[in-house]
């Protein structure tokens, strides 16, 4: 299924855990250091260096551009350490996050709360999405190396829904399907 | 004596990193491939069918398999025979910092854990676990090891009386913890015996042993089969999303203990293996 970035709740709400999709257009990228920063401000009531309403973060942390191309590799990192920021944002009208790994009960709830979407990419298949990435700019925190905020367009980016607007887990259906007794 | 220059150091550091930034040993690839074909999942097959499509735009593109490049690790076997003509620790860590800023990998270091967690921008400093033994030459084997799966590995100091069956409680309840989290198909090290510190090596050094080889003591090598088995039945699978590939293989390396101890380690390495070995 193709799905253009950013995607409103509506698009959103019609996701179903385990849906393929296909994602074409703009989105976020920022992972640890910065989601700390950005949590800070708020907590600080400040706003913050760019909107989230509407909008995407996925959760990576690219290797350096090599010359002529825009964006080095840029495979997905380990969700589940953004989750203690991750209702903050997603109550600030922040639609969909991307990364790989479980996520909280708490950020689930969120989800439900707001309609909102949390996609898989194959973990390490970073090369795989270098080759879907069409630009990319720093948006902010440019001292953070690798960490820095990132905007950029993609072109048919390989995803999964990993966990829908209503709360369901690909992660936990999957495995239940395939969990098996141990036989000597 | 023979004498190691800095140079030859640091040269031979920075060409075994670019080596395995770029592409899996032939041990992962045959192993994702043999799982591609015996994988039931659909979501399973199309994650590894992925993974190897990576593999290929990796090496043909020369873009690093994953875009976590690692915190660089180095074994070095030191031959008591040769002298190393300058600073060892510096000429690894020059040959880190060549490699990581030439092939554009990324540089994952943060100089203080807790409290700036600043970006060493270089990637140094390396992790450096140094041996001696007999002879005159240098062996260095590296790894560029990812945090994702790093993050995942646990470590228990067991009672004697937990004996096997606690060793693959402990083993396959990490692994299933770990969930997608780790990337999987994962490659699962494990380390028993020793001390506390001495376990987590093993099981780092487990983790880099190739897929598929076995340990040469039958009952450890029974034990790595039985423990790949029974992760194999978690269900977790290719990319976390169902399936039955969650572990390409189990290694086991074991050390003599205390009489009061059974410590074991898990390191858990994801598919996107990284690791390299050469010598002087």
């Amino acid at each position: 299924m193709k799905i253009t970035l950013p995607m409103d709740k509506n698009t959103a709400a019609a996701l179903t855990a385990g849906d393929n999709l296909l994602l074409t257009g703009a989105l976020y990228v920022a992972r640890d250091a910065a989601h700390k920063r950005l949590i800070t401000l708020l907590d600080n009531g400040e706003p913050l260096p760019f909107s989230v309403v509407g909008e995407t973060i996925y959760y990576a942390g690219p290797s350096p551009a090599p010359a002529g191309r825009v964006i080095g590799s840029a495979g997905p990192t380990t969700s589940g350490r953004m989750d203690k920021y991750t209702p903050a944002l997603l109550d600030l009208g922040l639609v969909c996050t991307i990364g790989k790994g479980a996520r909280s009960a708490a950020v689930v709830d969120s989800m439900v709360k707001n309609g909102a979407v949390y996609l898989g990419v194959t973990g390490g298949a970073a090369a795989l999405v270098a080759n879907c990435v069409k630009r990319s700019e720093v948006v902010c925190y440019e001292d953070l190396g690798p960490e820095a905020v990132r905007r950029i367009w993609v072109k048919d980016m390989p995803a999964v829904v990993l966990v829908d607007s209503h709360g369901n887990d690909l992660y936990a259906i999957g495995r239940a399907q395939y969990e098996i007794p141990f036989v000597e | 004596m023979r004498t190691i220059s800095e140079n030859q150091i640091s040269e031979l550091v920075a060409s075994l990193f670019l080596s395995c930034a770029y592409c899996v040993t032939d041990d992962v690839s045959n192993a994702v491939e043999a799982a591609l074909i015996s994988e039931e999942s659909p979501a399973g097959k199309a994650a590894l069918a992925q993974i190897l499509e990576n593999h290929k735009i990796a090496r043909e593109q020369h873009l690093p398999i994953c875009q976590d490049t690692g915190m660089a690790v180095v074994f070095a076997k030191v031959g008591c025979g040769c002298v190393i003509d300058g600073d060892f620790a510096a000429a690894v860590n020059a040959g880190v910092r060549r490699a990581y800023s030439e092939g554009y990998l990324r540089k994952s270091v943060v100089a203080d854990p807790l409290f700036e967690r600043r970006n060493t921008k270089d990637n140094t400093p390396t992790i450096i676990h140094l041996e001696l033994v007999p002879g005159d030459g240098l062996e260095l084997t590296v790894t560029a090891k990812g945090f994702g799966s790093e993050n995942m590995s646990a470590i228990k100091m067991l009672s004697p009386s937990d004996g096997v069956g606690g060793v693959i409680d402990f083993v396959v309840d990490t692994v299933g913890k770990a969930g997608p989290n780790p990337c999987p198909p994962v490659i699962v090290g494990v380390g028993i015996g020793g001390t506390m510190e001495y376990a987590a090596l093993l099981a780092k050094q487990a983790a880099i042993r190739n897929v598929g080889s076995r340990n040469e003591d039958e009952r450890y090598a029974k034990l790595e089969d039985e423990l790949l088995r029974r992760i194999n039945c978690l269900g977790i699978g290719p990319a976390g999303t169902g399936g039955r590939t969650t572990a390409l293989g189990v290694n086991v390396l074991f050390a003599p203990t205390h009489i009061a101890g059974l410590p074991v380690a898990v390191n858990i390495c994801c598919h996107a293996a990284r690791h390299a070995k050469g010598s002087i």
